[in-house]
């Protein structure tokens, strides 16, 4: 598991209060993980905290797994 | 007529968590105001206030986990998990947890605030200048809106029925309690969870209530002794937070479902002062027609009050001015109740005093103990009536009389009687 998807993993764990082994890659934040959508809100404003990216709305829209996440991180540090 | 009772209590309180701590402390004259230490004080006027316990030797110690996990607790700022914890125990108390829709439908809830998220608001608005828009947490809003402790109890409960709010300063507790009593009366729900939460014990709540020239600020090297209702030293409020919760329903419907009941409430009375924003009426003709209004509400006499809670916040106008008003309504009576300032142990609980108080007098019915004015030493020239000075006081009590008197002139008196 690559260093930021530990770290993304870390942050969902935080915010939402859920088990670790629940957040797998494909896990919904919605659908599985109990947030709602003011917990996205949050979940993506920690992400551009932890990473120092800046994920504008139209994209924080997009990002509905914790896969999605991990992806668009990677993409925008790489 | 229908008519209102009380079936369950609820309190946070500086003296503690729950309402049995608070009173047993209360009785004995134990004071909950302390040196502030949560929060920067050196340069603040005023340093004590009635903060709720926390530390871990505190026997009646206040455990926000108890009341929501901390992920939750995120989207409420201090005044909402404070009101919840009330409203848990008194709904607990109560023993009413409806499950069908009908009755679901027939709760509401009505708890408001003086002042709401204040922490919170204050500490967003330094973030938007230190890092911009984009940092205000999505749960800013919602964590510091008023009516949202309504809101959480409603949806930890399901209770679907009228959800509102009152915020009329420092007289918000009574009337939320008074109008929640109206609403059963008018048939709109048949149980109602009504009340006040309050924590805006921070730097900015300090400083705005000190700016005003409301607090206390000479007993900062004695914290027990600031609030000091209608004694000669008495110099401004303590600042004071928690919150108080009642279950209110109507009495058939209580006495259907077999549950215990504390109290009537049988009159409410309100009033505006219509003559300063901070400073009451100098003839306390706002306090005055909020009590009458109450004892004619409930169609009583002022020879059948036993015991008066007073508003008495240790300012140096306030405490004559509502005495003054007691013994213009009461007449030769008024040297036969018993009257205190509860806020002499726990300090001014802003939108919350009104339903702790109302509690204290329930409390001062079931038990026959007036609870006592601490730190009435030497009290004021003409404050000559039963004041309850220092230490509790045990009579008959059948009738209680709750005074809440707010910023803007607005005035609230709920009359509450045994069963």
């Amino acid at each position: 598991m690559s260093n930021v998807a530990e770290r993304v993993k870390k942050i969902v764990v935080e915010h939402l209060g859920v088990e670790a082994d629940k957040v797998t890659d494909t896990a919904s934040f919605i659908d599985d993980l109990g947030a709602d959508s003011l917990d996205t809100v949050e979940l993506v404003m920690a992400f551009e905290e932890e990473f120092s990216v800046e994920i504008p709305d139209d994209a924080a829209e997009k990002i509905l797994t914790v896969k999605d996440a991990i992806e668009f991180i990677e993409k925008a540090n790489g | 007529m229908r008519r209102v009772v009380v079936t369950g209590l609820g309190m946070v309180t500086p003296l503690g968590n729950g309402v049995e701590g608070t009173w047993e402390q209360l009785a004995r004259g134990v004071s909950g105001i302390r040196a502030i230490d949560r929060f920067q004080v050196d340069d603040l006027p005023a340093r004590i206030g009635g903060q709720i316990p926390t530390e871990a030797d505190h026997p009646y110690r206040f455990d926000p986990d108890a009341v929501a996990a901390a992920k939750d607790r995120r989207r409420m700022d201090e005044f909402i998990v404070y009101g919840l914890a009330a409203a848990i125990e008194a709904i607990e108390d109560s023993g009413w947890k409806p499950e069908a829709e009908e009755d679901r439908e027939r709760t509401g809830v009505i708890i408001g605030s003086g002042i709401g998220g204040l922490p919170n608001i204050a500490e967003a608005s330094k973030i938007m200048e230190a890092s911009g828009p984009r940092k205000i947490s999505p749960f800013f809003i919602p964590s510091s809106l008023i009516n949202l402790v309504s809101g959480h109890v409603s949806i930890r409960y399901g209770f679907q029925g009228p959800n509102h709010a009152v915020v009329t300063a420092c007289s918000t507790g009574a009337h939320a309690i008074g109008d929640a009593s109206r609403i059963i009366k008018y048939g709109d729900a048949d149980v109602m969870v009504a009340g006040g939460a309050e924590a805006a014990l921070c730097r900015l709540g300090i400083a705005g209530f000190a700016a005003a020239r409301a607090l206390s600020t000479s007993y900062n090297d004695a914290p027990t002794t600031g609030s000091r209702p209608w004694d000669k030293g008495r110099d401004g409020f303590v600042m004071g937070e928690g919150a108080g919760v009642l279950v209110l329903e109507e009495y058939e419907h209580a006495k259907k479902r077999g549950a215990k009941i504390y109290a009537e409430v049988l009159g409410y009375g309100m009033s505006g002062d219509a003559y300063h924003i901070t400073a009451p009426a100098e003839d306390g003709n706002g306090g005055f027609r909020a009590m009458r209004n109450a004892l004619r509400d409930a169609k009583l006499d002022v020879s059948a009050v036993d015991y008066v809670n007073a508003h008495g916040t240790s300012t140096p106008l306030g405490d004559e001015i509502e005495l003054g008003a007691v013994k213009r309504l009461f007449g030769d009576h008024a040297y036969k109740l018993s009257m205190s300032s509860t806020k002499s142990a726990i300090g001014h609980l802003l939108g919350a005093a009104g339903a702790v108080e109302a509690i204290f007098s329930i409390k001062a019915l079931n038990t026959g103990i007036c609870p006592p004015t601490l730190n009435l030493n030497d009290p004021s020239e003409g404050c000559d009536i039963d004041l309850v000075p220092l230490k509790a006081k045990e009579r008959s009590v059948k009738i209680a009389l709750s005074n809440s008197f707010g910023f803007g002139g607005t005035n609230a008196s709920l009359v509450l009687g045994a069963v």
